[in-house]
């Protein structure tokens, strides 16, 4: 217990980890205050604007083909017989919809997932940073090797370490995820919408928000266990500029071999399919000298738990090895 | 008296691309308790792989190590409360204070925090204990790690090169500090190259080389074991000495000659100068032996005196040359 206290203090004491938590809440200030300023409430002054604004527009273009209408029939007739009615485009109304008129409006029940998705994101990078630099610098400073002559049990030393980290990380996520979904509550109060919101939008919310919270701690279990690994926190980063780069080869590689769903073997996109609770990906080659007509694409549904189990398998083999290494190798 | 360390038959093995390395091979030492016992080897002997191994940081290849009567590392968790110790360098996180370091550290250890004032005071960095880490001289990081090492109130202390980076009145202060905590009962393992020191603080040492013991004991016992078998020899006033000197040499002994005396380097038996100058009527009004000090042995023992006209290298050394001489 003291020695989860220890670290508990140790975490919130590091600069690092402040300096970055506020560049974390920063960028989503950032995106609360884009998304107020880039959207607005929409009631009746806005739909009689935006009508008379689609109507205006409609006037507009009428005027221009009756324009080009009175050219064309006084012009000297084609060669190719083309009628100017059909030379020449005239506007229908229905072409020129309100709707399309209307400002930006900021609808809770269909924009709020992706905000989650832009919150996890956010403190995923976080918390990657943090968690490599948590134990990376405890290795480069020789911090570890005098814990470890007050502690001198290597797996515990470290399992503490992450089990406190990932506590304080979902802490904070938790915390991050409820002021989120009550911020851009008021947002869509102020400057948007809060319509068809029920329990079970609620629900699939909360869902999400709990999809986001693993993918969290995922990203900082990885950014601890590399640097733990490699002993540094630079291994961590390293390792991410790595997989990066392995990513782009293998994609192109994969594309190359003629691969189906390639997509599939980028990291990213399992990300996004746990995020988002599916992916489709299509294979647009299997149409190819298709000689039917309504050739259909062959399609690999990435689910959420797909992802997960992938992720999940991931996590265990980095976690696992940055313990094992922990146990075996020699504190020098 | 009981003995607070004991380690025997110790094996530490590194296998590299050149090859298998012995950091340690067969290493024994033994620290009585309330000693201060002085850790001696050349550069690369295995001083510091034996201390790491001890503490539970190297994982050896073979060997029985027992700390406080428990065997170790199987008993280490229990035994680490009782155990203080730095290990090479001073080793902080920069960032933080020295007194977060040390709080830090009373946190994960279970001492109370209150320890960490009266520990930095001690050592002298009581006004400086705000102040970043990194900002600190080696000295002053140095000062801090033995603060690091005594904030558990250890039973043993273990020091590898404390003195590093000291100033003259950090050293003597060190030096004091070494001899109030043993006072206390506290036994201190001390490893140092400054030889002058050991000799001066400690009670007993241990000398390394090529990871073996070379040799053991209370100081002033190797001082004897390994003095020079060197004798000064001082003549009545106005007898011959190069004659002397002469007649000694025919019988094979080395003779330097001084000013006003002469030294017979390889006098196992000191009565066969005696009886020789004697039966030539020529008498010795001293005959004294030449003391070694620390330096003279650990440099004789480890093989690692210099040489002129040689770069001796780091694993370069000879273990004890053999012994007798003239006279036997």
């Amino acid at each position: 217990m003291s020695l989860a206290r220890a670290e508990s203090r140790r975490l919130f004491k590091r600069r690092f980890t402040k300096l970055i938590v506020i560049g974390a809440l920063l960028v989503l200030a950032a995106t609360v205050a884009g998304t107020w300023f880039s959207n607005e409430k929409v009631g009746a002054t806005q739909v009689a604007s935006a009508k008379a604004q689609a109507d205006r527009d409609y006037q507009e273009a009428v005027r221009q083909s009756e324009q080009e209408m009175a050219k064309c029939q006084a012009a000297p007739p084609t060669t190719d017989g083309v009628p100017c009615s059909e030379q020449v485009w005239v506007p229908t109304p229905d072409q020129y919809d309100y709707t399309w008129y209307m400002p930006a409006t900021f609808d809770l029940r269909s924009e709020f997932p992706n905000m989650i998705s832009v919150l996890a994101v956010v403190l995923a990078g976080a918390a990657f940073l943090i968690g490599a630099s948590f134990v990376g610098s405890e290795w480069s400073s020789g911090g570890m090797m005098n814990l470890l002559l007050w502690r001198p049990q290597r797996v515990r030393v470290l399992s503490t370490k992450l089990t406190v980290f990932l506590s304080w990380l979902t802490g904070l996520t938790l915390l991050l995820l409820a002021a989120w979904a009550g911020i851009f509550q008021l947002v869509a109060e102020v400057r948007g919408s809060t319509e068809k919101m029920t329990a079970g939008v609620w629900q699939s919310f909360g869902l999400t928000g709990l999809r986001a919270l693993a993918l969290v701690l995922v990203a900082g279990a990885l950014g601890f266990a590399l640097a733990s690994l490699g002993r540094h926190t630079g291994m961590a980063l390293g390792a991410l500029v790595g997989l990066g780069a392995l990513q782009i080869g293998v994609y192109v590689m994969a594309n190359l071999a003629e691969f189906k769903f390639t997509e599939a073997w980028v990291l990213p996109v399992w990300g996004y399919a746990w995020l988002d609770k599916e992916l489709v990906l299509e294979d647009f080659r299997s149409c190819d000298y298709s000689a039917t007509a309504g050739c259909e694409l062959d399609k690999f549904t990435m689910t959420w738990q797909t992802a997960g189990i992938g992720m999940a398998i991931v996590v265990a083999l980095v976690v696992g090895a940055a313990m094992w290494t922990m146990r075996k190798r020699d504190i020098t | 008296m009981t003995a607070v360390l004991e380690i025997s038959g110790l094996r530490k093995t590194y296998r590299g691309r050149k090859g298998v390395r012995n950091a340690l091979d067969g290493f024994d030492m033994v620290v009585e308790a309330g000693q201060v016992h002085g850790f001696l080897g050349p550069n690369g002997s295995g001083k510091t792989t034996t201390l790491r191994t001890l503490l539970g940081l190297i994982k050896p290849n073979d060997g029985r190590m027992a700390i406080l009567g428990r065997e170790v590392p199987r008993h280490l968790p229990e035994v680490a409360r009782e155990v203080g110790a730095i290990v090479e360098s001073p080793q902080f996180f920069g960032n933080f204070t020295a007194e977060t370091t040390l709080s830090l550290l009373a946190d994960a250890g279970g001492v109370n925090r209150n320890r960490v004032v009266s520990v930095l005071d001690l050592v002298g960095l009581r006004d400086r204990a705000k102040e970043r880490v990194k900002t600190y001289s080696l000295g002053m990081k140095q000062r801090l790690a033995v603060a690091s090492a005594l904030l558990k109130e250890p039973k043993l202390l273990i020091l590898d090169e404390p003195a590093n980076g000291l100033d003259p009145g950090g050293i003597r202060e060190m030096r004091t500090l070494m001899r109030d905590l043993s006072d206390s009962g506290m036994t201190v393992l001390l490893s140092s190259h400054i030889l002058g020191e050991i000799q001066l603080i400690c009670d007993s040492v241990t000398i390394i080389s090529a990871g073996k013991r070379v040799t053991s004991g209370s100081v002033s016992e190797v001082l004897a074991q390994h003095t020079s078998g060197a004798v000064k020899v001082r003549l009545e006033p106005g007898v011959d000495l190069m004659g002397a000197a002469q007649l000694l040499r025919a019988a094979g002994a080395q003779v330097a000659l001084e000013k006003d005396y002469f030294t017979v380097g390889n006098a196992s038996n000191p009565a066969q100068i005696t009886k020789l100058l004697a039966d030539q009527q020529i008498y010795v009004s001293e005959l004294t032996p030449v003391s070694a000090d620390l330096e003279d042995v650990f440099l004789e023992l480890t093989g690692t005196a210099p040489v002129e006209g040689q770069n001796r290298q780091v694993d370069q050394s000879a273990m004890t040359a053999g012994k007798g001489g003239w006279g036997q």
